[in-house]
């Protein structure tokens, strides 16, 4: 059963087609990633899946609702979550506020219970903390619980910022480069993140990783897009021999 | 219709001041995207300058010079606050050019209250009357009565505009600060002096608002210290209108507002007249923010 | 930490007891002024919510200032309205009027707002002086004293508390936001809107109710301005107001609550105890703005939003002592 399903989807940016005609699926509860060549348009793809940016054409529809026309915010609160390629935290709260905002879209209260410290509010307030910790140990940062995000080390800021899109309860996290910039121990810790993501918490992944090894090993699914077109998918060993995705990495045979 | 030309003429003149303010705003903010609140009392520093030095050199126990002192003073005065300019950017931007936006932002607003406030310091808060004032002769176009001076403004403004749009095109500077516009990191690599070009940008907004400040103080005949203020934000209108960071958009910009706002006062009454700068000001922010000749954005939500 | 937290607690109640008492130690001249470092206290708050906390600089604040000095002074000369009865309006105002401002400039660059904020400032003030509602140049003037039951507020002491009471709720009222999920998500829009946006949070509709929020505040320094003065005018309303509540706000610390008390202090006090020097008040602000900037942006008393715990000690030696940037 697919989770989000992307249908000729397109994208112009004045002159230029950044994204043409790209449809594919991703199945419920599964790791997937999209890959391609620098400038391929994946990123394109991401804005436009979580509403940073609207598509010229097409249609996306994440668990039954469509997400066309609708704001980012809305888009989360129906169950997606993001990261950045390059890290977009709140660089001078705490770890624990940072992690906070995820329960903003799962929590209601108004002014009212704000100025009149309700019950309810109370409750929320404290429901927050512990989706809020929880999601911070899960990462495994607890110690950097009070600090601010910008005085992290640069892995643990990363790790922070999956912490914070959890927080938000989503159906499927879509991880922007995760591994960019991460040493060979914090790209292990990371795949074992991202399978307990799915394993412990039920939550598909989709990601766009220029690290090929890291893609062989945890994802399930791929989507190659290049030019932003659909040039191969399937399994990593099927797409990584189909010689569509060696050209377009390689360039082509002759050339060489 | 002479009342329809006679309206435009004024209206041109008070543009030619606008455009030449806008200038400064616009290449400033083109290059290091800073709105710098303080650029309307650089004009008003200029004003003051060229009030003081044209007292030296004309009336009673002056130097008289003539024409050519006259012209000297114009020169110097612009070179003096193109420097002022300068300064201002090293001492109050420069540190500053990598915090958040809002930081340089209020330290603007702090320029700003700063010039303002050295000026009615040194010079006083009453309004001075300027050294030399215009003749007031002419000729008749149609009925409607154009002063030599109001020519002689417009022609002047034109010749700044024109050699600065040449400067840009053609000079090696001009190129570079193109270039720092588009990318500050790659220009930096590619050997440009990023901070000398952004200093050189200072100094040429600053001399352009002095020459507007001078020829404001002789064609109006009085100049006070808060007289940059509401002409500053109707330069920034004018550089909003013509697209910011465009050099001939401000120029346009500039003596469309000028006009729109001749005729607004002649039909609406001079009260109105600062809202309704506001107004499109904020209608043109709001609805088409890029101006009437910048480029259309990518859509985002 | 408890016994910081206890402590904490005995040094306000003390502050509240030495501001109840004070009226009956200062002289009128000083009550006075204190009175006004109340009313910035109150502005400034206001002003915060939207600078401070949401990161939007305002440059029009005294706008909201002056929308609820003339709706309490038009309904009470006008209308003969009793002045309680003119708050619940002038809050309704003061949500418009910050929506007003709000909606068109939302989706805009933080400077092209500054900007805009400006100008609508310089129109309400335009319209206070063109229109005849609001008396024109000279304004409203006559405005009645109000009452509490049969006793009527009429004593410099009277007013002193009245704005005591206004300035304390103002400071709950921000504190209790700050502290909820509304505050934390304006928090967050400041440190970064997209990201912000993307965990969920509608930046549009949390902006407005910041706008309104500081409108508010902003409205009742206002209202209960216009009952003190007994006459108002344009004149109180200018940008160099709004500027005044700007530099008290970041003199203290933008986002800080008990820094943008000290701040609002120190713009009234300051040029009381630089008398003789007036002139030169306006240019100390001025350079004081670029200094702030340059050499200390997180303000006198800044916010804080890092703490210490136990897991951290030993790491913290490591810690950059320099307090962050809260913008």
């Amino acid at each position: 059963m697919s989770i989000l399903t992307v249908k000729n989807l397109k994208l112009q940016f004045g002159g230029l087609l950044a994204v043409d005609d790209l449809s594919f699926t991703v199945e419920k509860n599964s790791i997937s990633s999209i890959i391609g060549p620098n400038g391929a348009g994946k990123t394109s793809v991401f804005n436009m899946i979580t509403g940073f940016y609207r598509p010229t054409g097409g249609e996306i529809i994440l668990d039954g609702d469509s997400l066309i026309n609708k704001k980012p915010s809305k888009i989360t609160s129906l169950g997606m979550a993001r990261t950045f390629q390059n890290l977009r935290l709140f660089p001078n709260l705490s770890v624990l506020d940072n992690v906070k905002s995820g329960m903003h879209c799962r929590t209601k209260q108004t002014v009212w219970g704000a100025l009149f410290r309700t019950k309810n509010q109370k409750t929320e307030e404290q429901l927050i903390e512990e989706v809020a910790r929880e999601c911070i140990d899960f990462v495994g940062i607890r110690k950097y619980t009070n600090r601010a995000a910008k005085n992290l080390p640069y892995g643990e800021q990363r790790y922070l910022e999956i912490a914070r899109a959890l927080a938000t309860k989503p159906k499927i996290i879509l991880l922007d480069e995760p591994a960019a910039g991460l040493n060979f121990e914090e790209k292990q810790y990371l795949i074992n993140l991202i399978r307990r993501i799915r394993d412990e918490f039920n939550i598909t992944v989709l990601m766009i990783e220029h690290d090929m090894a890291l893609i062989k090993q945890i994802s399930e699914h791929i989507t190659v897009i290049d030019y932003g077109c659909k040039i191969a998918e399937g399994t990593p060993h099927e797409v990584l021999q189909d010689e569509k995705v060696i050209e377009a990495y390689l360039g082509k045979e002759d050339a060489v | 219709m002479d009342i329809f030309l006679q309206i435009l003429f004024d209206g041109l003149v008070i543009g030619a001041f606008y455009s030449l303010i806008a200038l400064g705003y616009t290449m400033v903010y083109g290059i290091i995207k800073l709105l710098n609140f303080a650029h309307g009392d650089l004009y008003m520093i200029g004003a003051f300058v060229g009030f003081t030095l044209l007292s030296l050199v004309t009336g009673d126990g002056g130097l008289n010079t003539g024409l050519l002192g006259i012209g000297m003073v114009f020169i110097i005065t612009m070179v003096i606050v193109g420097l002022l300019g300068m300064g201002v950017e090293r001492l109050a931007y420069r540190p500053l050019l990598l915090a958040p936006r809002l930081s340089i932002l209020i330290t603007a607003l702090g320029v700003s209250l700063t010039l303002e406030n050295s000026s009615m310091l040194g010079w006083g808060a009453s309004y001075k009357v300027y050294p030399i004032s215009l003749p007031k002769n002419g000729f008749e176009i149609v009925g409607a009565q154009i002063s030599y001076a109001q020519i002689g403004m417009i022609v002047l403004s034109a010749l700044l505009m024109i050699g600065l749009r040449l400067f840009i095109d053609k000079t090696i500077y001009g190129k570079a600060m193109r270039a720092i516009a588009l990318d500050q990191t790659a220009s930096s690599l590619m050997g440009v002096n990023v901070y000398r070009i952004i200093a050189l940008t200072f100094f040429i907004g600053a001399f352009l608002a002095a020459g507007a400040g001078i020829m404001s103080g002789v064609y109006y005949g009085t100049i006070n210290f808060m007289m940059g203020f509401i002409i500053g934000l109707k330069a920034f209108t004018a550089a909003v209108l013509g697209g910011i960071g465009n050099i001939t958009g401000a120029m346009l910009g500039g003596f469309v507002l000028g006009i729109v706002e001749a005729y607004g006062t002649f039909y609406l009454g001079g009260s109105w007249k600062d809202v309704l700068a506001f107004g499109i000001l904020i209608l043109f922010l709001v609805f088409k923010p890029t101006g009437i000749l910048g480029a259309k954005e990518m859509e985002r939500m | 930490m408890k016994k910081f937290m206890k402590n904490k607690k005995q040094s306000l109640s003390l502050l509240i007891i030495v501001m109840l008492v004070l009226p009956f130690v200062l002289n009128i001249y000083w009550l006075d002024v204190l009175t006004f470092v109340l009313f910035y206290v109150v502005l400034a708050q206001g002003l915060n919510i939207v600078v401070g906390y949401t990161g939007l600089l305002d440059l029009g604040y005294a706008a909201f200032f002056a929308v609820g000095a003339y709706t309490t002074a038009i309904l009470m000369t006008t209308f003969h309205w009793s002045f309680w009865l003119t708050l619940p309006v002038a809050f309704l105002f003061a949500v418009v009027a910050g929506v007003i401002v709000g909606a068109p400039t939302l989706r805009l660059r933080s400077d092209y707002l500054a900007i805009v904020t400006l100008g609508f400032g310089e129109i309400v003030r335009i319209l206070a002086i063109n229109l005849e509602i609001t008396g024109s140049a000279s304004g409203i003037y006559g405005i009645p004293r109000p009452t509490i039951g049969s006793y009527v507020l009429s004593t410099q002491k009277d007013f002193y508390y009245l704005i005591l009471v206004v300035a304390i709720l103002s400071i709950i009222i921000v504190y209790r936001l700050g502290n909820s999920r509304i505050g934390r998500a304006w928090v967050y829009i400041r440190e970064d809107e997209d990201a912000a946006e993307a965990m969920g949070i509608n930046r549009i509709r949390l902006k407005l109710l910041s706008y309104a929020s500081g409108a508010v505040i902003g409205s009742f320094a206002g209202s209960v301005f216009a009952v003190k003065m007994t006459a108002i005018a344009p004149l109180s309303f200018s940008f160099q107001q709004s500027v005044m509540i700007l530099l008290a706000v970041v003199l203290g610390g933008l986002g800080s609550i008990r820094g943008v008390v000290v701040g609002a202090a120190l713009v009234i006090v300051l040029p009381e105890i630089l008398r003789g020097v007036d002139d030169w008040r306006h240019l100390i602000f001025g350079v004081s703005l670029i200094v702030m900037m340059v050499f200390r942006p997180q303000g006198i008393w800044p916010a804080k939003h890092e703490a210490d715990d136990e897991d951290d000690l030993e790491e913290d030696e490591s810690k950059d002592k320099k307090q962050s940037v809260p913008v």
